[in-house]
């Protein structure tokens, strides 16, 4: 992944900058060292390592707004950084760029029940989120995967989803207002507890915008009473087709699950393996779990399990206890870590038509033989969100690019069938060189003229999203003029 | 002006001279443009792909929004969000499009519950001030590929494109739904009763209150929707809550049915003389909101929606309602032309926003060709 070279001229004045950055901020929130600025080298994405210029901890808005406001004078990129849990490189710093941290800003500002809202700095971790209002029995809707240590500056930026969003959606239909600070200085507040826009929807604009048109400081979200309970039910099939059609039709019967979760049996084995589960060997397994009180949940789980028999499943297993209900969740929590333990591995994210679920995993299992790499699949079934793991050895020369490529070739083939590039991760510096596979230059500019009107010297989390020869003309231009 | 195809929308505009008023059905211009000539969408019109086990459909952006919904109930599904039909409000005849319903994002009482139109978009194609064809998002559920001009392009009443094609999330009719019916509470003990139904877990998909309802009596009304026995257990539930108040529950679908069209579309204001504002605002701060805007002006007739989240206030012609300082905001749905020339329809930005907005429509309309002044 080719990144710019860093500007020299940055490099150069790199004391100064620093000094100016200390001039705004307290002693220890400055971290210029060589030794220590490499905590900040990388994300989730660790392929690739770039220690930053120097690394920034603000603690309130108006330090992020001076920090701003110096690196905007001084001409300095600005990477800003959650929790690092990125798996798209999100949060990677260029060598020029100063990393902007909003670790220390977790606070929760405001509850209130009532009017079913929670106000926090974004460095609070999402899990925390709930964990403030759990003891009322309130919860945050999204859960992405790394919810135990992701900000919610970090969710905000990448619109992060999770495993429950086929009932719940993802961010930004939970964000109603935010604080943000843009690259010069200015701070601006958009929306807050009330519904809707009152002009353009310049908050969702900044939802998923990856950090690249301001750096927002504080997040007014939905919170919602949690459901009386939940129940999951375990089904196995012998065919991807079979499973696929099985989850359109628990759709189109008019139950929402929370969510369906799917794996393949390559999956199944690993985590199997792994978790001892208990799972059946099987081609495809399903997890559908439903919410309510428990003669709700009956209810619902009596037609799932009737659409389930009218597709010969192999294995159906209702949990009949919250032991029964936690092992069928242990595997797919467990399959990750069930692939990290074979081998290095590489998650991806696209997004397909549920109608075209069997297609695309006939055509993954085909481009495995050809790149001669294993791949499982486990994914958000109920909303076609995929997540293959492509295993691979990374101190074997050559296999990471082997590994790339095969990734680049299945989500291109998820934009083939009607689907996208990343549903839940963000494109950053992994995907941003197949934005073309997706989008005609003509779509792709009508997003950088958004940035344009944001962050007009294209100063904030440079390099990301658009393929560097789209922007490069934009990047240039900003160069000349500083 | 009346473009057939996408291609000849994009030459209409890319050898236009002078600005358009871009019109889906025209039922819902609550804007006053500059612009002369009008420019129908009407023309590109039908459902171009529709997968009920994937609740998803795209539609060219003139269809009418009654072909939508018939083909949508024909599989047992609908539009969730539940838009609004202006007419009867504002008086207007013709036809909703669902390019209309994007360009507004048009909500109705679900939105407290499900989201809004923008929830639910997933994609959109437009043409946009100069010409050119452009598309962001797809037809799938969970898309973060580039940045999000698909909110952006929602609620954006045609100022930065003109829409071609949308693609939606749909779902499912719930088998049954129910309504509680409150008579005789006050502002402040609706918006407290309608509050704890929605932090309830019962799933409250409407919660509204009119204080002159059918009768010029205060009535406030409750919405649970799902299969037979759950609503059944949850109406129940919501009864034990509110054990103190006396409670009706109304079960036929088509009554039921008729009570949330006459909240969503505002019907105690139908055919009356006032103006009509909507304000959106922190739930728990309507009744003093009211109380405010009572002490400064004569209010007619008021609605809540959302749980109060959602006020609709009528008053007389002219009334400049919108107060100084307002947590949220407001917009004047009705009122006529000279009113809505001397008052801004759109509640005002401020500054730094105002420069933001300025900036987006000055990418996506740098010749000021789409509806100019619209929304500002």
């Amino acid at each position: 992944m080719q990144m710019p070279d860093p500007n020299p001229a940055i490099l150069a004045r790199k004391a100064r900058i620093v000094e100016r950055l200390r001039s705004v901020l307290p002693a220890d929130a400055v971290i210029e060292d060589e030794m220590e600025t490499r905590a900040y080298e990388c994300d989730a994405l660790t392929a690739y390592r770039c220690p930053p210029l120097a690394a920034v901890l603000p603690s309130s808005t108006e330090e992020v707004a001076a920090v701003l406001k110096v690196c905007h004078e001084e001409g300095v990129p600005v990477v800003p950084r959650g929790s690092g849990t990125s798996l798209a490189g999100g949060a990677l710093p260029t060598a020029d760029s100063v990393i902007l941290g909003v670790a220390r800003m977790n606070e929760v500002l405001e509850v209130d029940y009532a009017d079913r809202v929670i106000r926090v700095q974004t460095g609070r971790t999402n899990l925390s989120v709930t964990g403030a209002v759990e003891e009322e029995d309130f919860f945050y809707a999204p859960d992405p995967s790394s919810q135990l240590a992701c900000a919610i500056a970090g969710n905000i930026a990448m619109n992060s989803g999770g495993a429950h969003c086929l009932k719940y959606g993802v961010t930004t239909n939970n964000l109603l207002g935010v604080t943000m600070v843009q690259m010069d200085g200015t701070v601006v507040e958009i929306g807050g507890a009330h519904l809707d826009a009152g002009g353009l929807d310049l908050l969702g604009l900044i939802c998923g915008s990856e950090g690249q048109l301001g750096v927002v400081t504080e997040a007014t979200l939905r919170i919602l009473r949690k459901p009386e309970g939940a129940r999951p039910v375990l089904m196995g099939f012998d065919s991807n087709e079979v499973a696929g059609e099985c989850v359109s039709d628990i759709i189109k019967a008019g139950v929402l699950p929370v969510a369906i979760e799917f794996m393949d049996r390559p999956c199944i084995r690993a985590t199997e393996d792994f978790a001892k589960a208990g799972y059946p060997d099987c081609e495809a397994l399903l997890i559908v779990e439903v919410e309510g009180s428990p003669a709700e949940i009956d209810e619902q789980l009596g037609l799932i399990l009737e659409i389930a028999r009218r597709h010969d499943p192999v294995e159906l297993r209702e949990a009949q206890s919250a032991d029964e209900a936690a092992r069928i969740w242990l595997g797919r929590k467990s399959a990750f870590g069930a692939m990290g333990n074979i081998n290095d591995y590489m998650c991806l994210d696209g997004t397909i038509p549920v109608s075209a679920l069997p297609y695309v995993l006939r055509r993954i299992g085909e481009m495995s033989r050809e790149f001669g790499l294993d791949v499982a699949n486990v994914f958000h079934a109920g909303d076609g969100n995929m997540h293959p793991l492509i295993l691979f050895n990374a101190n074997e020369p050559g296999q990471l690019e082997t590994c790339e490529a095969f990734g680049a070739e299945i989500l291109k083939l998820c934009v083939e069938v009607g689907g996208c590039l990343t549903g839940e991760h963000g494109v950053g510096i992994e995907k941003r060189d197949l934005m073309v596979d997706q989008y005609d230059p003509v779509d792709l500019e009508a997003q950088m003229a958004v940035k344009d009107v944001f962050d007009p010297a294209w100063l904030l989390n440079p390099a990301k999203v658009f393929p560097l020869a789209a922007s490069e003309g934009r990047r240039s231009l900003a160069l000349a003029a500083e | 002006m009346r473009p057939e195809s996408e291609a000849e929308l994009a030459e209409v505009i890319t050898g236009a001279s002078a600005p358009f008023h871009i019109r889906g059905g025209g039922t819902r211009a609550i804007g006053v443009t500059t612009a002369a000539e009008v420019l129908e969408t009407g023309g590109l019109s039908g459902i171009s792909l529709y997968e009920p086990g994937a609740l998803t459909l795209v539609a060219q952006a003139g269809t009418p929004l009654a072909e939508i919904e018939a083909t949508l109930a024909a599989e047992g599904q609908r539009l969730a969000f539940e838009p609004m039909d202006h007419r009867g409000l504002l008086g207007t005849l013709g036809e909703p499009t669902i390019g209309g319903v994007v360009a507004g994002n048009v909500s109705g009482p679900r939105r407290v519950q499900a989201g809004a139109a923008r929830d639910f978009l997933l994609g959109v194609q437009f043409v946009d001030g100069a010409g050119q064809v452009i598309k962001n998002g797809g037809r799938v559920m969970k898309n973060v590929t580039g940045y999000d001009l698909v909110k952006l392009m929602c609620g954006s009443w045609g100022t930065l494109g003109v829409l071609t094609e949308v693609s939606l999330k749909v779902l499912p009719v719930p088998e049954t739904a129910a309504t509680l019916l409150i008579d005789g509470l006050d502002e402040a003990g609706a918006q407290e009763v309608m509050s704890r139904a929605l932090t309830s877990p019962f799933e409250v998909t409407g919660a509204a209150h009119a204080p002159g309802g059918p009768g010029e009596q205060p009535l406030t009304l409750l919405r649970l929707e799902g299969f037979a026995g759950s609503v059944a257990y949850r109406t129940g539930r919501l009864q034990d809550m509110f054990s103190d108040l006396s409670i009706r529950v109304e079960t036929d679908p088509d009554r039921v049915g008729a009570l949330w069209r006459w909240v969503r579309d505002v019907e105690i204001m139908q055919g009356t003389g006032g103006d009509v504002w909507k304000f959106s605002v922190r739930p728990s701060e309507a009744p003093g909101l009211l109380a405010r805007l009572r002490a400064a002006h004569p209010v007619e007739r008021v609605l809540y929606d959302w749980g109060g989240g959602l006020i609709w206030v009528e008053c007389a012609p002219g009334t400049d309602l919108r107060p100084k300082e307002l947590k949220g905001h407001a917009t004047l749905i009705r009122a006529s032309e000279q009113t809505r020339l001397n008052l801004p329809v759109f509640q005002p930005e401020p500054p730094a926003l105002a420069t933001l907005s300025a900036g987006i429509r000055a990418r996506f309309d740098p010749r000021g060709m789409l509806n100019p002044g619209i929304m500002t």
